[in-house]
């Protein structure tokens, strides 16, 4: 209960902010409109107005609550104009970006621990990787793939994995190096091979790291399954609901898949999250 | 009880040992010119200042560090060899328990390790935890479990293999004297009772005297041995035996080898 007072209160000065922004931005206008045709509007018409137009600058709180209702339960989740379809259509690549983004971390990860050659050579590689910007790559594997017949669910989700594979490699590479001198000479006193030094001590000291990873690679898995579908002029996904929206001045159309993406990445985080209680605790690792 | 028939059978020997690691400030030496023979069953402390190079000699009977002048062996073998051939269990100063197996699972660890069938795991198992007095907390994990009760698990794991050779890197630590006091003790009980052979590194006085049949006093820069003194004191040894004079003459003489083998310059 009482962690419930904070959360309202920001969420309440949140509502304040958007709502005296709308007015703020949606009121010229208005005054356009009004001094068009030759009226002055008093405040209170300027606060009805603001609230309720069609192509707003900034929607207020309650038509993107409606914008989002109506995408969610006002149609049949198979229609077009359903964000349940679009978010399904991202989600797909996501999943996929992400298990094999998470695949190749933690195998990057392997190597970079078990081999010389690769711990000097791949991490630089890999952050370099992190500074190209997705949106120059986006298109150049969109095109690419298409080019040798592969479209659809696959290049957005190696656009998918190309951003959630880093946290986990970063992630991984530290979990399997977290036990310490002590923890090692001890397995070596028992002559340990690297296998077993691997799957008895590295890979379960390892196992807080890999949840904390896969929660940022699930939330880059799905910024790069959006960022995927904008460049190609899809016709589904969250990504297409964000394009379409701002060619068409759809500003509540727009806000309402913002919204829906962010509810998307906190299930997936809070599905992460609990598969790390759940597991730490049967490992004894939860107090 | 035990020795009495057979001879005094050697079981490590270092002849003119020397051990120099190289670091960015130049050479270190660990250890020089270190001769020891230590004898089936006997209890070696080895005490001596940081840097005297104790841990250093322990690691290298281990070989997990390894001698750059002189010889070394163990059990007739080279360190190497002695370890494949689990010629000894080590006991580090943490517990180092995995936090994600239970006191059963860790105990179990190296005999996985070593391929043990399952039958024969589960019994080693429940014959050392009775060894250590943790009978019954087999299930627990170890942050259940206080400190001392920890490392009595850790022992533990060192012997559920039947090495003959027992080495303690200073185990007892970071434990308060109370519970260390009661850890010396069934540590003399449990060494009675298997006949191991037992190095046992230690920054206390009173420790190495009551637990030692043999105490080696080290001193620093370069790490070398001043004094081996064999103690005097009978097997059977009660607590209250550290008031009695010839606990506090053996005592006397550490301190005594312990300040010889220090210069402040």
């Amino acid at each position: 209960m009482r962690s419930v007072i904070p959360i309202l209160t920001v969420v309440a000065a949140i509502l304040v902010v958007w709502y005296g922004a709308s007015v703020w931005m949606n009121s010229q206008w208005t005054l356009d409109q009004a001094a068009r045709n030759n009226q002055t509007v008093t405040f209170s018409q300027i606060l009805t107005d603001t609230m309720a137009q069609k192509r707003p600058k900034l929607p207020a709180p309650h038509q993107v609550a409606e914008g989002l209702w109506q995408g969610v339960f006002g149609q049949a989740i198979t229609s077009k104009r359903s964000l349940v379809y679009h978010a399904w259509v991202t989600l797909s690549a996501t999943l996929l970006g992400f298990a094999i983004g998470t695949g190749l971390g933690v195998l990057l990860a392997v190597g970079i621990v078990h081999n010389r050659a690769m711990d000097m050579s791949v991490m630089p590689w890999a952050i370099a990787s992190q500074t190209i910007p997705i949106l120059a790559i986006a298109p150049m594997v969109i095109v690419v793939m298409a080019s040798v017949g592969i479209t659809g669910l696959l290049p957005k989700s190696i656009i998918s994995a190309y951003l959630s594979f880093f946290p986990v490699v970063v992630g991984m590479v530290k979990g399997f190096r977290s036990p310490d001198g002590m923890q090692l000479d001890l397995l070596k006193t028992y002559s340990a091979s690297r296998s077993q030094t691997f799957w008895k001590l590295r890979f379960p000291a390892s196992m807080p790291y890999f949840f904390t990873s896969l929660k940022i690679a699930a939330a880059a898995a799905l910024v790069g399954a959006i960022v995927g579908e904008m460049p190609t002029g899809a016709v589904a996904g969250l990504g297409a609901r964000l394009l379409s929206g701002s060619y068409y001045g759809q500003t509540v159309m727009i806000w309402a898949a913002l919204f829906m993406a962010a509810i998307v990445a906190a299930v997936l985080v809070g599905a992460i999250g609990a598969l790390q209680a759940v597991t730490l605790r049967r490992m004894g690792m939860r107090q | 009880m035990k020795d009495t028939a057979s001879p005094a059978q050697t079981v490590i020997e270092a002849r003119n040992l020397g051990l120099t690691f190289s670091t960015n400030d130049g050479p270190v030496h660990a250890l020089k010119d270190v001769n020891l023979t230590i004898e089936k069953g006997d209890f070696v402390s080895f005490i001596g200042p940081s840097g005297c190079g104790k841990t250093t000699f322990l690691r290298a009977i281990a070989a997990l560090e390894h001698p750059t002048e002189g010889t070394l062996s163990v059990n007739g073998m080279t360190p190497d060899e002695a370890r494949k051939s689990r010629a000894y269990g080590y006991v580090f100063q943490a517990a180092g328990l995995y936090p994600w197996r239970t006191i059963a699972g860790n105990i179990r660890l190296p005999l996985e390790i070593m391929g043990f069938d399952r039958a024969e795991q589960v019994r080693r198992v429940e014959e050392v935890l009775d060894l250590v007095d943790l009978g019954g907390f087999g299930k627990k994990f170890p942050w259940q479990l206080s400190g001392g009760m920890q490392q009595r698990a850790s022992i533990a794991r060192a012997l559920a293999f039947d090495a003959e050779i027992l080495l303690m890197d200073e185990p007892f630590g970071a434990l308060d004297e109370i519970v260390r006091d009661r850890l010396n003790e069934e540590l003399l009980k449990l060494w009675a009772r298997t006949g191991k052979t037992i190095g046992f590194v230690t920054h206390s006085i009173p420790e190495a005297v009551y637990l030692s049949t043999r105490i080696v006093v080290m001193s620093p820069r370069p790490g070398r041995i001043t004094d081996v003194i064999e103690s005097p004191l009978p097997k059977d040894r009660p607590l209250d035996i550290r008031d009695s004079s010839a606990f506090i003459e053996v005592a006397h003489r550490v301190r005594d080898g312990l300040r010889a083998g220090h210069s402040y310059d």
